[in-house]
């Protein structure tokens, strides 16, 4: 049956009006129906209210069905099969899925970065990413200061760290000008 | 039978319990949602060995329960219990659980997550619970591969669950909030300060007997220390809110509190029939009117004690024999009886 407003497309939704209570009955197409009744109709949305992950997620609107669908290569999973469970299949599934994944991450935790505990085998590696962060931060702020002595510090240290030559008792002495 | 309950922990008057939960993945095993039953029997396999065998985890004098094994009524005293979930209750896939000898250290294996570390404690110990379940996460750490990824933390099954994997909570008894209609406003505020509200049993469960649990929705961009701080600092004032408005209830309304509280007592002191229902709706006035020192006959661990064990699966491994309905709310009524009257000389 196509939309009986524009005649082109199939119609999707059964529209009821009450105009002078008259009622008035339409079997329309997504967008015309969207058009006439000011309220956001999304055919594609799922129905099932529990389902919040993929509410979270805006299915249809961000994801249109001609663009491919991102698959995990190591479990198999699709990004579709997530968005309808809300549940990942294995470790790699983040990094296969990492980009898409920002836009919820954001919304469910208002951040996309971990700053907690780590594991012991990657603490140190981990440490030095965090703390060269700080100190690029420390940085730019000595530079705006015009502190460039203490620039200049930091800056080896950052060298230092990035090398792979840290915590040297000659590093750690430098340190503290910026602790 | 259980051990938490018989310790009476700080600020007991409103906080029950504090309980850590930890979600760790391995990283060579595919997520629960996903394993393969004979994947997932391997994993059991691993981390009971794990738990059982290394000498790090020697003094805690781990229990071990395989889901599939165990029936369901000993499923259903460990839910009771705190120490599994309903949904690993459930029994349907390979999974099991590991609980130190005083029930304070829980593990699940394969429910969502591979592994789901709890610690429980009584009363406001937060800190604590956090403490021992970073020593348990440690010593786990240091005999398999975690998931983790640098940049979103520990790898979850569910991203309601990354970064930290934490999730602390704090199960408070609020009867002058909820008499006082104040409820409402507390778990609006907490919705705000991203602080989830949820019945006794967590996730999907009502609130009975006005006993609630509060717990951390963020897991990721904050550390475990800065989600411990906020949760504490919440439970403190709602704390205090309670107590507060217990003593404004009682002031302005004496005899009709001393009334309720009193009442209740005398039902369920004298009940020949009790249902698990109104039996936690009794010992809630039952519980304020002992923090408040109104009544001096009962004690706090006494009140615990009860609490559990009239729930249906504990009251049937007591009685040691499957009970109908019918039957349970009897034995329920016998228990209770038995329990307030040895404790308080009455009869």
């Amino acid at each position: 049956m196509l939309c009986q407003n524009c005649n082109k497309r199939p119609a999707k939704v059964h529209f009821t009006k009450i105009v002078n209570n008259s009622k008035v009955e339409m079997y329309l197409c997504e967008q015309c129906a969207n058009e006439k009744s000011g309220l956001n109709i999304n055919i594609g949305m799922p129905t099932d209210l529990n389902n919040l992950i993929a509410k979270f997620m805006g299915v249809p609107a961000e994801f249109p069905s001609f663009e491919s669908v991102p698959r995990c290569t190591n479990c198999g999973m699709d990004f579709h099969e997530f968005q309808k469970t809300g549940k990942l299949g294995c470790s790699k599934c983040y990094a296969a899925f990492g980009e898409r994944l920002k836009p919820l991450l954001k919304r469910i935790h208002g951040s996309v970065t971990h700053t907690g505990k780590v594991p012991a085998r990657v603490s140190s590696t981990i440490e030095t990413t965090r703390e060269i962060e700080r100190l690029q931060q420390l940085l730019q702020q000595a530079i705006i200061e015009e502190k460039y002595e203490d620039a200049a510090i930091i800056r080896d240290r950052i060298q230092e760290l990035k090398s792979g030559r840290s915590n040297t008792g000659e590093a750690k002495s430098g340190g503290q000008f910026y602790e | 039978m259980s051990k938490w309950y018989l310790e009476k922990g700080p600020e007991s008057d409103v906080a029950i319990s504090s309980r850590v939960r930890l979600a760790r993945n391995l990283e060579k095993y595919t997520f629960p949602s996903r394993i393969s039953d004979e994947e997932a029997v391997k994993l059991v396999d691993e981390i009971k060995t794990l738990v059982l065998s290394s000498d790090k985890f020697k003094g805690y004098n781990f229990s071990y329960f395989n889901m599939q094994l165990i029936d369901p009524l000993n499923r259903q005293v460990l839910v009771e219990k705190h120490l599994i979930s309903p949904d690993l209750a459930r029994g349907n896939k390979p999974s099991a659980a590991l609980i130190s000898r005083d029930e304070k250290i829980s593990m699940m294996v394969n429910e969502e997550d591979h592994l789901r570390i709890q610690c429980l404690f009584s009363g406001m110990q937060i800190d604590n619970a956090v403490k021992l379940g970073k020593i348990v996460d440690d010593k786990l750490d240091s005999l398999v591969e975690y998931a983790f990824d640098k940049e979103f933390g520990y790898l979850t099954c569910c991203p309601t669950n990354l970064g930290t994997g934490i999730r602390i909570s704090i199960m408070m008894h609020l009867p002058g909030l909820a008499m006082s209609g104040y409820l409402n406003s507390i778990f609006e505020a907490c919705s705000k300060l991203g602080v989830a509200v949820r019945g006794m049993y967590g996730e999907h469960t009502e609130a009975q007997g006005n006993l609630f649990q509060f717990s951390n929705q963020v897991t990721l961009g904050q550390s475990d220390e800065e989600i411990a701080k906020n949760i504490k600092n919440i439970a403190a004032q709602i704390i205090e809110q309670e107590r507060r408005l217990r003593e404004q209830l009682y002031s302005q309304n004496k005899y009709m509190m001393e009334d309720k509280i009193f009442r209740s007592l005398g039902v369920i002191q004298n009940a020949r029939i009790i249902s698990s229902d109104e039996s936690l709706k009794l010992l809630s006035y039952v519980r304020m009117g002992v923090d408040m020192g109104i009544i001096k006959t009962v004690s706090t661990e006494t009140l615990n004690e009860i609490m559990l064990i009239t729930r249906p699966a504990c009251l049937q491994k007591i009685i040691g024999r499957e009970l109908s309905p019918e039957e349970r709310d009897i034995e329920r009524a016998n228990l209770i009886r038995s329990r307030l009257n040895t404790n308080s000389g009455e009869h």
